[in-house]
Parts: C-alpha cells; sequence; structure tokens
C-alpha cells in the first residue's frame, strides 16, 4: 500500500496470511466468547484506502469533555494523526507523539524490533486484520530516562459520510526509568456505522511508569474491536484503567504481561451501559517474572438490555513466584432485561503466590432504597446515587486527580441524564 | 397529628398487625412498649412506608392526609421521620450528598429552589453540632464503619437536618451509654418544637425519665393491650409484661 510505509507493511502479508487461516473469530474460541463478530463485520463497509482527509479541523470542531487538565491534545481522525494547524504542545527532547506512518518513515529502525511483536497475528484474527490492513495510527515515543509529565491526551473521533470500516494502530514505547501518562476519549462524530479494529502494543521499560486512561464515549452504532498488549520490564509500574460511558458494541481484547521482576499493574475497569449498548472486556494478566504484583478491579452497571461480560485470566507462570494478584468484578444489573456474564480465572503454575479472584452480580439494595426514600429522597435520585456509588469506587482508585474529578462528575451526568444528553461536550447541545 | 384506625398489616404473608386504634395529638410525646416480637417495628415501618410491609386493612390520617395513600418520599415531606432501629450503611454515598439531596428533595416538594452550598454547609454544621456529632463522620460515606451509638446518634442529626412533625424513635437508646444518650435525648428536646410529636420504643426506664411521655400504649401479639400514663412504663420495667397478659 502506498499510502502506508516500510515498517506496516513488511507485516501485512503475515496478518493476511493468518487472518485468512483463522477467519472471523466464532464464539467457539474462549477468547471471543461474548462477541458477535460476524454480525459485527456485516455491514458494506467502506475503508477509507486513499487517504482521504476529511475536512473538519477538530480543535474548532470539538470540544472534548474532558477538558481543562492542562493536557497535551492530540486528535486521531479514524486512523490518521491530525496535525494541528496551531502550535503542537512542547515536548522533551527526543519524545514523539504523532503519526505513526510519519516516524516510521524516518526511523524504521528504532520500532522495527516493537511493532506487531507483542500483538501476534497468529493467535488472534482481529490482530491479524488490523496488521494486514492498518496504514497509520499512534506512535508515542518516549526515550530511556525521560519522564513525561503532562498528560497526552490522544482525542480518537470517527467520522465518515458512509458506514466506514478503520483499523487503527497504536504503538507506545517508553524506555527504561522513563513516564508517560496516556488519556483517550474515543468519540464519534457522524451517525454512520463504524467499525473500528485498535491494535495497542505498549512496551513498558525498566523501573518505569506507564498511567493509561481510555474513555469511551460513542454512539449506539459504533462497533470497537480493542485489542490491547503491554508488556512490563522489572520493577515498571502501570496503571490502567478503561471507562465505557456510552457506546455501541465494544469488545476488549487486554493482555499485560509482567514480564521483569517487581514489575506492578493495577488495572480497571468501569462499564455504564443501558439501552441495547454491549460491552465485553476479555483480559489476559500473565505473571512471568518474579515477585509481581497485579490487582484488577472491573465493575459493570448495567441498565435496560444492556449486555455486560467479563472474562479475566490470571496466569502465573512457574517463573512467576511469589505473584500477588487480586481480581474482582463486581456487577449491577439494575433492569431485570441486562445480562452479565462474569468469569474471572486463574491459572497458576507456580507454588508460593497469593492470588484471589471472586465476581458478584446483583441488583440494587432495596433496604438502601427505602432508607433514602424514608428520608425525602426520590426513588430517581436514590438510584442515581447508589449506581454512582458502585462505579465510583473503581475511578476513586485512579491516581490522576484532575481526572479522576472529571470522570466521576461525568458518570453522575451519564446517569442523571441517561445516553441522550452529557455535560457539556458540543456534540450533543 | 395522627390517627391510625383499625390498621392491619402483614410481612412475607403473616399477619403481625392485628387493628391498632391510636391517635397522636400535636405536641404529644407516646411511648411504645412491648415484648420483642410483638410488632413495635412493623407499625413504625408501614407509618413510614417500607414497601415489605403490607397493609390489609384500616386506615391512617396524618395532619388530614390520607398517609397510606403517599409514597414513602412523600411522607418524609409531610413531615414523618423514622430514626431506625438498625440504620443500614450505604458504601461510596457521602453524608453529605445523601443529605443534600434529601434537603433538597424537601424544599423542591415545598417548591423552593435547591439549597445553596454555602447555606447547606452551614446548615450542616449548625445541626451536627446540636447531637455533637463528629465532623469526620460527615465527611465519610452513609453509616460506614460507624459503632453502634454513633449510627444512633446519625439519626437524630438527620431528624434535626429535617425537622420532622412526627418523629419515631425505634430502640434509640439501645446500645448508647448514659452519656451518649443524654446527648441523643437533649439534641431531640432541642430540636423539638411545641408541636413535634414523638412515638418512641423503648424498653428502659431512663428514656421515660428524660423524655416524660404524655402517654405510654403496650402492644402484645399486634395490638394494644393496655394504654396509660408514664406510671404504666415504669411498672412494666419493674415487673416485666406478664401482668397484662
Ligand atoms: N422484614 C421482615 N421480614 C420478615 N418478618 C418480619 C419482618 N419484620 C418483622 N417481621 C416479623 O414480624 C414480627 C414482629 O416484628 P417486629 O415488628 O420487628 O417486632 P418488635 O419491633 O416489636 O420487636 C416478628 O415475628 C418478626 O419476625
Ligand atoms: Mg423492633
Amino acid at each position: 500500500m502506498d499510502h502506508s510505509c516500510g515498517l506496516l507493511n513488511g507485516q501485512r502479508d503475515r496478518g493476511m496470511e493468518d487472518f485468512a487461516r483463522q477467519g472471523l473469530p466464532s464464539r467457539k474460541q474462549e477468547r471471543y466468547k461474548y462477541a458477535h463478530v460476524a454480525e459485527d463485520f456485516a455491514p458494506d463497509y467502506g475503508l477509507n484506502l486513499r487517504r482521504l482527509i476529511f475536512k473538519v479541523d477538530p480543535y474548532r470542531a470539538y470540544r472534548c469533555s474532558v477538558p481543562n487538565m492542562g493536557t497535551n491534545l492530540y486528535y486521531m481522525i479514524n486512523d490518521i494523526f491530525y496535525t494541528s494547524p496551531f502550535a503542537t504542545p512542547e515536548l522533551p527532547e527526543g519524545v514523539f507523539v504523532g503519526s505513526l506512518r510519519t516516524f516510521a518513515l524516518q526511523h524504521e529502525e528504532l520500532l522495527a524490533d516493537y511493532y506487531a511483536k507483542l500483538a501476534r497475528t497468529e493467535v488472534d484474527a482481529i490482530t491479524a486484520l488490523n496488521t494486514a490492513y492498518a496504514q497509520d495510527g499512534l506512535l508515542v515515543y518516549v526515550p530511556a530516562g525521560v519522564r513525561v509529565k503532562p498528560t497526552l491526551q490522544v482525542v480518537n473521533m470517527v467520522r465518515g459520510d458512509v458506514d466506514i470500516l478503520t483499523h487503527r494502530r497504536t504503538l507506545v514505547i517508553v524506555g527504561d526509568e522513563a513516564e508517560a501518562n496516556l488519556l483517550f476519549c474515543d468519540h464519534t462524530v457522524d451517525n454512520g456505522t463504524f467499525l473500528t479494529t485498535n491494535v495497542s502494543e505498549v512496551y513498558v521499560g525498566k523501573n518505569s511508569r506507564v498511567n493509561w486512561y481510555a474513555l469511551e464515549e460513542t454512539s449506539a452504532s459504533n462497533r470497537l474491536y480493542d485489542n490491547l498488549y503491554v508488556s512490563q520490564e522489572e520493577g515498571s509500574h502501570v496503571e490502567f484503567a478503561t471507562i465505557t460511558l456510552r457506546n455501541g458494541t465494544s469488545r476488549h481484547r487486554s493482555d499485560f504481561i509482567l514480564k521483569g521482576k517487581g514489575s506492578d499493574a493495577r488495572i480497571m475497569g468501569a462499564v455504564v451501559a443501558a439501552d441495547e449498548e454491549c460491552v465485553d472486556h476479555n483480559l489476559l494478566v500473565v505473571h512471568e517474572g518474579e515477585a509481581c504484583k497485579s490487582n484488577v478491579l472491573y465493575k459493570y452497571v448495567l441498565d435496560g438490555r444492556s449486555v455486560g461480560a467479563f472474562a479475566g485470566k490470571v496466569m502465573v507462570k512457574p517463573s512467576g513466584q511469589h505473584a500477588d494478584s487480586q481480581e474482582t468484578n463486581a456487577n449491577l444489573c439494575v433492569s431485570p432485561t441486562a445480562h452479565m456474564y462474569t468469569q474471572p480465572m486463574l491459572e497458576i503454575y507456580a507454588d508460593d503466590v497469593k492470588c484471589n479472584h471472586g465476581s458478584t452480580v446483583g441488583q440494587l439494595d432495596q433496604t438502601a432504597l427505602f432508607y433514602m426514600a424514608q428520608r425525602g429522597i426520590s426513588p430517581e435520585e436514590s438510584r442515581l446515587l447508589l449506581q454512582h456509588a458502585f462505579v465510583n469506587e473503581v475511578i476513586q482508585q485512579i491516581q490522576l486527580v484532575p481526572l479522576r474529578e472529571r470522570l466521576s462528575q461525568m458518570i453522575e451526568q451519564r446517569f442523571r441524564y441517561g445516553n441522550n444528553g452529557c455535560g457539556n461536550c458540543s456534540l450533543c447541545k | 397529628m395522627l390517627e391510625i384506625h383499625n390498621l392491619h398489616a402483614s410481612v412475607e404473608g403473616k399477619e403481625i398487625l392485628r387493628g391498632i386504634d391510636l391517635t397522636i395529638g400535636d405536641g404529644e410525646v407516646h411511648a411504645l412498649m412491648g415484648p420483642n416480637g410483638s410488632g413495635k417495628s412493623t407499625l413504625c415501618n408501614v407509618l413510614v412506608g417500607n414497601p415489605a410491609y403490607v397493609v390489609t386493612e384500616g386506615s391512617v390520617s396524618f395532619n388530614g392526609k390520607d398517609l397510606l395513600a403517599l409514597p414513602p418520599e412523600d411522607r418524609s415531606h409531610e413531615g414523618l421521620f423514622m430514626s431506625f432501629q438498625a440504620p443500614i450503611e450505604i458504601p461510596g454515598v457521602s453524608m453529605v450528598n445523601f443529605m443534600r439531596a434529601a434537603i433538597n428533595a424537601k424544599r423542591k416538594y415545598e417548591g423552593l429552589e435547591p439549597i445553596s452550598g454555602g447555606d447547606f454547609l452551614k446548615l450542616m454544621k449548625e445541626k451536627r453540632e446540636i447531637v455533637e456529632l463528629d465532623a469526620s463522620l460527615t465527611r465519610r460515606s452513609v453509616n460506614e464503619g460507624f459503632s453502634g451509638g454513633e449510627k444512633k446518634r446519625n439519626e437524630i442529626f438527620q431528624m434535626a437536618m429535617l425537622e420532622p412533625k412526627l418523629a419515631i424513635l425505634d430502640e434509640t437508646d439501645s446500645g448508647l451509654d448514659v452519656d451518649a444518650l443524654r446527648i441523643v435525648v437533649d439534641g431531640f428536646n432541642k430540636i423539638r418544637k411545641e408541636d413535634t410529636s414523638a412515638i418512641v420504643i423503648t424498653h428502659y426506664q431512663r428514656m421515660l425519665d428524660y423524655l416524660r411521655p404524655d402517654t405510654v400504649h403496650v402492644l402484645m401479639d399486634g395490638q394494644i393491650v393496655e394504654t396509660g400514663d408514664a406510671e404504666l412504663g415504669y411498672r412494666i420495667e419493674r415487673e416485666g409484661f406478664d401482668f397484662l397478659r
């Protein structure tokens, strides 16, 4: 493909072959058992192969609802990095945030050991498909020893005048003793049917820290297949949170490999779903290094006819002695027609470990609702307070304080105004 | 204030209240005594509209309104408050948000604008001081991790915030030591206006001493079997309920 680059083109054939061999994943596959891949891929989507640039200036047309956090703001429209006509935010020496393709055309050698290495095409058909077709995406490159303090906020906008299929790629390389804070906000602009595959590879160097927050506020006809692969070196820290406030169908595969000794990952998910929304998280945490720590907490509030799925496996390899892992999935079905499938799993091949896992599915606490009613609080407000409190437990663990507070407010607004309106994002006036 | 006629109610299909008649005038304090399981808490829960309790017969009028026709939140707005025997914990819902929601719901019912942030905090502080509730408790989630005594004190704090016309105290004295009980009762007496009425469920003389009820009722097996003045309460404290059987 002429509009891409050698780095991406070099993996294309392999992706194509692996995809052809596997076909679209069926529900018989463990990691896709709650997804309806064939249905989601059925519409006749357009592919933007010729790299037409949409005539939109996101900096003017659109204000994300997580504003004023002093972040460095970037936009991706479908899979194209949008270059601001204004000054791009200043970054420390050697740090790159921008088009994967642009960087790869100049410094392919810096990326060759990373691109399409964690994201193995032979075991995941969606990753194979993405690798076969991805032409561009986002690269965040932080060399060793550099700590990028401001949050890098990337607004992913999906738009198109026709139904569109986008294959987006994200590559994040954080060297040793380095740091990056990333916030992804996923939005849809038009109301077409969109299907996006997003494959992210994240390399976290020795003693480094990566905080990764992803917020989805899309629309009912949006379909997202999001595969994330994280690899952590010795002594590294990752804080990861995925928050779904509005969407259509979203299926996330998230793999965390705790490779290096003493690395730790705090992995969080908050899902607020209603109507016909579907949110499926398929998580794998592998303790490969010695004395690694993982803490997984996912909470869902499901209303309407929404469907939630959580399958999370923590695997401790024989090399992962002294693993310390806690995995919790707690869910509230607030309507009788909402459904939750939950399956936390442990697979342990080491003998000296401390691992716990558990899940619950419950309804709103009637006693609490009555207590609040006795104090005069309306049923609607009481429900809101209880649901907000339930999800907020996840949000309160986020280290980035301004984001934590903003998210807490956004979740409240989501409960207060449902799927039809939101706080201050200019999309839904 | 309150008129109960021939009230029957059941829980899980089992009849608990079997024909209660009770009238409480403005400003009166009535004590309700009776053995465990006689239906005292059931009566209170029926009055405040707990959906777990089903009224099968009878009527209740509250300041001229058909109480049983109102949803629980409107009964609260009309001035009914219950201090629960076992207040529940609501993890994650802060006392501040909880109280603000309650105050604003009441104001809305009265056709008033929501309270301003500043006025609300002032009100919280003022009422907190009446019941000597530690500020750190109002920064926590509702009742979460509160001791038994703190929960009871928190009930009276909420009562102070909402200024009810009829307060129902269901064994608010149980689990309180003498000092805590005095604070709670003093608090209650400070909050009370001339026409504030109360139903007080208690097993103890101390509470009768502090509150000096106008009337004492004895409930057994879902019926009021005896009504008298405070002296009836003291006799029960001395002799138990046997003389009424
Ligand atoms: N929520 C409930 N569910 C089932 N049974 C109840 C419930 N509340 C009360 N009861 C039953 O009703 C009877 C009266 O209880 P209660 O009103 O709590 O008595 P008291 O307050 O006088 O001790 C008891 O037999 C009790 O078991
Ligand atoms: Mg009782």
